[in-house]
């Protein structure tokens, strides 16, 4: 799969090349561009690539899938070793600590950007999106790409057959809680399940509550931070879960997005995930859904604040010629465009990176004719990110996830409480925060 | 007068064996002297910069309640796969053996499975037991039993253990079928005219002249179990749920290869290392001397 794409795009890159020869005496930059998307996403991606390389004549981008997410990293850290490394790699925000610390492996976005004399100006972007990949004196590190936040997808057709409005549109947990045990009352298998446990119902659900999921601005004001998700906010929302689980209110169907297919299927009726899951929803599910706002607890003062981002964004690493990284900066240029933004955010669910990209397509009546679609957004900047709310910046944050994943399961198989478990996650991940402090001292 | 072959050439003897010296210390020796050196430090991703940190990683380790949990995970599952991959495979080997019609058709599709790349084989049986989708899983919850591997530890294991050694019966049953056609007919024919029954003949004659061949395979189960499952663990469980399914071999790769910290995931490997070498010591000590060749 991934070499018949690499095959077709290197042939692109050939045939594009070659019309440029035809047209310009020297021949065009080529700049290599490694992501980790395929299938649906990956054909859009690729249908940018063609329409940067056909639109001039200078650059051509060559885009190669390198696997999934952490293949992605490690191929490209990999390859740095080697000295081989592309210009443009797309990492996840997991990964955003570990290229943040890897100083002479990158080169900073704001830095090519200047460097190219093209126009760029950092406050086009929107602040909760941009904020995540932007150090705490305001300068871009990398480029946005695709940035999601979770909301909450509601199968109508379950609503009914419990005997609720199928408008219903809990707003809190707590009216959470009555529609599941009507859904349950109903003989419903599944009323709620979620994808990214804690993706959502951690890192998110602490930026939503303006409560910090880790000490010094959630690492954003240095490495010496700690995790700090085991305060009583988090301990009641997973304490909740459990007991929902333990009375078959809440589903847990695995550390992924294995619950989209539970969804979809309409096994499953209440489901949180990334807003970048509306196409596969709007695709495959055959019953009217609605997308509305992640819950959150309103005994919480100054809830809800705003939710962070998921999803990567485009790093440019280092020890290339000048005239390349000229290229990367104009194909960064082009995909900041409001046409291009526009049309990956309504074809994706993903957020869109610009300002200008929003109201493009709000002028454009997206949102009247796909409802749901602004949710994200709106939940993303109708407040201006706090401390504990403008991202995450944790290094070896895939693992932590892991250990994450391992605790919560705990409290879902009914073997261990809420505060143990959190308290267990919080010791496990400090012990592998110190050792990442100190690889990067 | 005896006759002696002498070799005058004294470089060809190392000549000859140099090729394989070669092979050793280039994919041997020298990668296991690498891991031994990194397991020394804490390195960034990039290998930008390293912090010598002398035993600290086997410090951290060691102080760690789930790296020795994951000890008994280890041992749980190379059991259990080596048990009944061997098991299955002598049985279907018996059976096969015994077929006269149409044995070759038999014998091509049980070998099948050992073609199958391990994520691939974890991926098959993941979907025929995925609580939701999984085939098996819908008949057993017909049957009234309610499969649920995502969170239920016991089954994860049992899970992962099935695909494991499916995929590994086809190799065991290749080295037992050929075990069986070199037993003497003769031996087999005078025990029945003795009056020895089936049973009896398999457990007094049939299985001791096995023996270096059941040795052989539990060796090289032993050492499949412990370092060429990861695909299936990734694939199946991921380590999960809560663990129980983090074979020390899956921790190497998710430290080493997902999380990028080199140095602990160097440190387990010196640590692995050191196991399989006991382990490959304690077998030949102890089991080889119950073996008959």
């Amino acid at each position: 799969m991934s070499f018949k794409k690499r095959l077709m795009t290197g042939a692109l890159a050939t045939l594009m090349s070659a019309a440029g020869l035809a047209g310009a005496a020297n021949a065009a930059t080529e700049i290599q561009w490694w992501h980790a998307f395929t299938g649906r996403l990956g054909d859009l991606l690729a249908k940018q690539v063609e329409d940067y390389n056909a639109s001039q004549s200078d650059y051509v981008v060559v885009a190669t899938n390198k696997g999934n997410y952490s293949e992605t990293l490690n191929a490209g850290i990999a390859a740095f070793r080697a000295g081989e490394q592309p210009h443009i790699l797309q990492v996840f925000e997991v990964g955003t600590a570990t290229m943040m610390s890897a100083k002479g492996a990158i080169k900073p976005v704001y830095e090519v950007m200047a460097e190219s004399g093209l126009p760029f100006d950092p406050n086009a972007y929107l602040a909760a999106v941009a904020g995540y990949y932007t150090t705490t004196d305001g300068q871009m590190l990398s480029l946005p790409y695709n940035s999601s936040t979770p909301v909450l997808y509601i199968n109508k057709d379950a609503l009914k057959t419990a005997g609720l409005d199928p408008e219903t549109k809990p707003k809190t947990w707590g009216e959470v809680e009555t529609v599941l045990t009507a859904l349950k009352a109903s003989g419903s298998a599944c009323p709620l399940t979620t994808a990214w446990q804690s993706w959502v119902h951690l890192e998110n659900l602490s930026a939503y509550h303006n409560v910090p999921f880790a000490t010094k601005d959630n690492g954003f004001a240095g490495v010496d931070t700690e995790l700090a998700f085991n305060s009583p906010v988090q301990v009641k929302h997973i304490d909740t879960l459990g007991r929902w689980a333990k009375d078959g209110l809440f589903i847990y169907s695995g550390r992924r997005n294995e619950g989209g297919a539970r969804f979809r299927s309409g096994e499953c009726a209440l489901f949180t995930e990334s807003s970048a899951g509306y196409a596969g929803v709007k695709a495959e599910a055959q019953f009217p859904f609605a997308v509305v706002n992640l819950p959150y607890w309103d005994d919480v003062a100054g809830a809800p604040q705003n939710t962070i981002i998921g999803g990567a964004s485009l790093w440019v690493m280092a020890g290339h010629e000048g005239e390349e990284y000229k290229g990367v900066a104009d194909f960064f240029n082009f995909l900041s465009s409001a046409e291009v933004q526009a049309d990956w955010h309504q074809n994706t669910g993903y957020l869109p990176i610009t300002t200008a990209a929003y109201e493009l397509t709000k002028s454009q009546g997206f949102y009247e004719t796909s409802p749901g679609t602004d949710i994200a957004i709106l939940q993303m900047t109708g407040k201006a990110p706090t401390g504990n709310s403008k991202g995450l910046r944790l290094g070896s944050f895939d693992q932590i996830r892991g250990i994450i994943d391992e605790e919560l399961e705990g409290v879902w198989s009914g073997s261990k409480s809420a505060q143990e478990a959190l308290d267990a996650a919080v010791e496990r991940g400090n012990q592998l925060l110190r050792r990442f402090e100190q690889a990067n001292r | 007068m005896q006759k002696r072959v002498i070799f005058q050439n004294k470089g060809l003897p190392y000549l000859l064996l140099l090729p394989q010296l070669v092979i050793t210390a280039l994919f041997f020796l020298w990668p296991a002297g690498q891991a031994i050196y990194q397991s020394a430090f804490i390195p960034d991703p990039f290998g930008l910069k390293s912090q010598f940190v002398g035993l600290g990683n086997f410090e951290f380790l060691l102080g760690d309640r789930y790296y020795l949990e994951s000890f008994r995970t280890t041992a749980v599952f190379s059991l259990l796969v080596a048990a009944v991959s061997m098991g299955l495979a002598l049985l279907m080997a018996v059976l096969a053996d015994r077929v006269i019609k149409a044995a070759m058709v038999y014998r091509t599709l049980l070998i099948w499975p050992y073609a199958v790349a391990p994520a691939i084989a974890g991926v098959l049986w993941l979907f025929l037991f995925n609580p939701s989708i999984g085939l098996v899983a819908y008949y057993l919850k017909q049957m009234g039993y309610d499969w649920n591997h995502v969170l239920n530890g016991d089954e994860a294991m049992a899970l992962v253990v099935v695909a494991a050694s499916w995929k590994q019966i086809s190799y065991n049953f290749l080295f037992f079928l050929a075990g069986l056609q070199a037993i003497p007919r003769s031996l087999l024919e005078a025990a029945a005219i003795d009056g020895a029954g089936a049973w009896r003949r398999f457990w007094t004659i049939v299985f001791p002249l096995l023996s270096p061949t059941t040795f052989f395979l539990l060796v090289v189960n032993l050492v499949y179990a412990f370092f060429d499952t990861f695909g299936i663990i990734h694939t199946v469980t991921a380590g999960g749920p809560e663990r129980s399914t983090m074979i020390l071999v899956y921790k190497v790769f998710a430290d080493g290869f997902v999380g990028q910290d080199l140095g602990s995931s160097a440190a387990q490997s010196v640590i692995l290392l050191l196991v399989v070498g006991l382990l490959t010591v304690v077998q030949f000590r102890f089991i080889e001397r119950r073996v008959h060749y």
